[in-house]
């Protein structure tokens, strides 16, 4: 197949046309959110200024109102590639520290979330006890109380990773939780029957009927969880200090007016973030490949 | 809750059972004052419109449902000390196997909750796979099989650990006439090879004729034996004895109880 055939033909074509759409808006909003500052120090320096030489000033400042994308992309390139990844100016060792509060809460979060399901199906009290407490925990906007988990944990001697990985924890166990409850109670009344006939044990029915046909559930809201514990971990470095990870570096870029630098951690947290989706989605897939079950 | 009595040595019996649903819109009479018996060996159909109580007798029987009055026994215990002990094994409307699980894993199923071990699992399996006609289809998924060889591995996973009494509640009610009739051929030949208690439920007057020993006619409203047809056809019954005048008479005859159970609703 030629490479126009599959241009047209393939989903390549139509990625490319959405980028460039995305690319020209871009621009456009970069010459027009920078030409005011541009057209200010022109004014001030009583100097004329040329609307070429306006449009191609306002994709170099050093601090624009929003970068160029070749800007963020070279940032990117600069603090992933060109420094050291102890640095402190590497955006891989920022990502790292993010990444393993992101995966330490998401983990706990998951067997948290797993084991209130299982209780949540199993006892009618917990059910109409614990569920409306999961609900409301989710009510309460994370930024309001990250800072407090950040403050009561360091006021009981811990602190660094646990407590970052503690706020995916609280954002990344509610899916999990609404998830396993649905795909616990997804047999059907005639596999629970079928059961009831063997005189199966309760353990029994949860390992050989509702615990495997819980597993396309699961996967789902694990796709879920992984993304929001890294919102998660980011808003639990903000109140730490900005010491050092993706948050750290978004907190650091806003107080110095460091745009670009805002733009590439933002970008870092949405690869970082698809790149976690997708592994997700890889496992999903194998599991259910080993079920049996075509995904 | 009801009292087993353990007088008779039939398999089941009931006498005066009745089961009432509460519901919303009132109680609901589901079974009135069923009496009945059935032998050792015997080939039983349950026939009658929708909301007989057929299926509701059955999982009586089964102990997914329970009487509130009268009294029913199976093996002589009472139906919960039955299931305790494994003594029958139940065939839904539909398959239900476990889309996870291939057709031997799915047979293995009621043995690996019983306890056996993983040689006589092996070894049942095969032998309850021939019965049904699926040798060689042990390791396909449920999804690789037509709906017809579904519900045999469904019957051959209530084959797998022995029951004397097998329960089947319209097992062929979802598949086409042909496939049908194949299976009905298949499950007489299989009733006379094991020496099953069978109780089967359907909708199809050609298929309990065909099939039966008894034939135990129910209408609904509340839900009643109408009437109770003893068959006189002789065991060996090929397809083509649905033709003969015998045949005919005794679908005649259930027709009649069919209609008359009807009669008295307008």
């Amino acid at each position: 197949m030629s490479v126009t055939h599959r241009l047209w033909y393939g989903n390549t074509g139509p990625v490319l046309v959405v980028i460039a759409a995305i690319m020209v808006l871009w621009y456009g909003f970069v010459v027009v959110l920078n030409a005011p500052w541009e057209r200010d120090q022109a004014g001030r320096a009583g100097t004329t200024i040329t609307t070429s030489q306006l449009i191609a000033n306002t994709m170099a400042q050093e601090r624009p109102v929003l970068p160029a994308p070749h800007q963020v992309i070279a940032e990117l390139w600069d603090t992933t590639v060109n420094k050291n990844i102890t640095s402190k100016r590497s955006l891989v060792y920022h990502g790292w520290i993010t990444l393993s509060a992101t995966l330490l809460g998401f983990v706990i979060g998951t067997l948290f979330g797993i084991l209130i399901a299982v209780g949540i199906i199993h006892s009618r009290a917990m059910s109409a006890s614990v569920m409306p407490w999961v609900v409301a925990s989710q009510t309460i906007p994370i930024l309001a109380i990250a800072p407090m988990i950040i403050v009561v944990l360091n006021a009981v001697g811990l602190s660094g990773l646990l407590p970052k990985a503690l706020i995916s924890t609280y954002l990344s166990f509610f899916p999990i939780v609404v998830g396993m409850v649905k795909g616990l109670r997804s047999p059907e009344a005639i596999q629970l029957d079928l059961m009831h006939t063997y005189s199966a044990s309760r353990w029994q029915i949860f390992r050989k009927l509702r615990w495997p046909s819980a597993m396309p559930y699961l996967f789902t809201s694990m796709k879920v969880a992984v993304a929001i514990s890294l919102v998660g971990a980011i808003v639990g470095e903000l109140p730490t200090g900005a010491v050092a990870g993706l948050g750290a570096r978004l907190l650091a870029g806003s107080y110095y007016g460091q745009t670009i630098q805002i733009w590439s951690a933002l970008f870092a947290a949405a690869a970082l973030a698809a790149g976690l989706v997708m592994i997700v989605g890889i496992a999903h897939r194998m599991v259910l490949k080993r079920m049996g079950m075509a995904a | 809750m009801a009292k087993a009595n353990s007088s008779s040595g039939a398999v089941i019996s009931a006498s005066n059972l009745s089961l009432t649903f509460e519901t919303n819109d009132g109680p609901v009479r589901a079974l009135k004052d069923i009496d009945l018996e059935i032998g050792k060996g015997e080939f039983v159909s349950f026939i009658g419109p929708s909301g007989c109580g057929k299926t509701t007798f059955l999982r009586v029987i089964a102990d997914l449902e329970h009487p509130t009055a009268g009294t029913i026994s199976v093996n002589g215990m009472t139906p919960e000390e039955a299931r305790r002990k494994r003594a029958y094994g139940y065939v839904f409307q539909a398959a239900a196997l476990y889309p996870w699980r291939t057709v031997e894993k799915n047979v293995a199923l009621p043995l690996e909750i019983m306890g056996a071990s993983n040689a006589e699992q092996k070894q049942r399996i095969d032998r309850v796979l021939e019965l049904v006609d699926l040798e060689g289809f042990g390791k396909k998924y449920p999804w690789q099989l037509s709906g017809g060889m579904q519900q045999r591995a469904s019957i051959a996973r209530a084959l797998a650990f022995d029951a004397d009494l097998l329960l089947m509640d319209e097992p062929f009610g979802a598949l086409d006439e042909i496939v049908r009739d194949h299976l009905n051929e298949q499950l007489l030949k299989l009733w006379a090879q094991t020496n099953k208690t069978i109780c089967f439920v359907t909708h199809s007057i050609p298929e309990a004729v065909y099939l039966s020993t008894k034939i135990v006619v129910m209408s609904p409203r509340p839900g009643r034996v109408a009437d109770i047809i003893d068959s006189t056809l002789p065991e060996k019954r090929p397809l083509d004895i649905r033709e003969s005048p015998k045949f005919l008479e005794i679908a005649h005859r259930v027709r009649e109880g069919l209609r008359a159970g009807h009669a008295y609703e307008g």
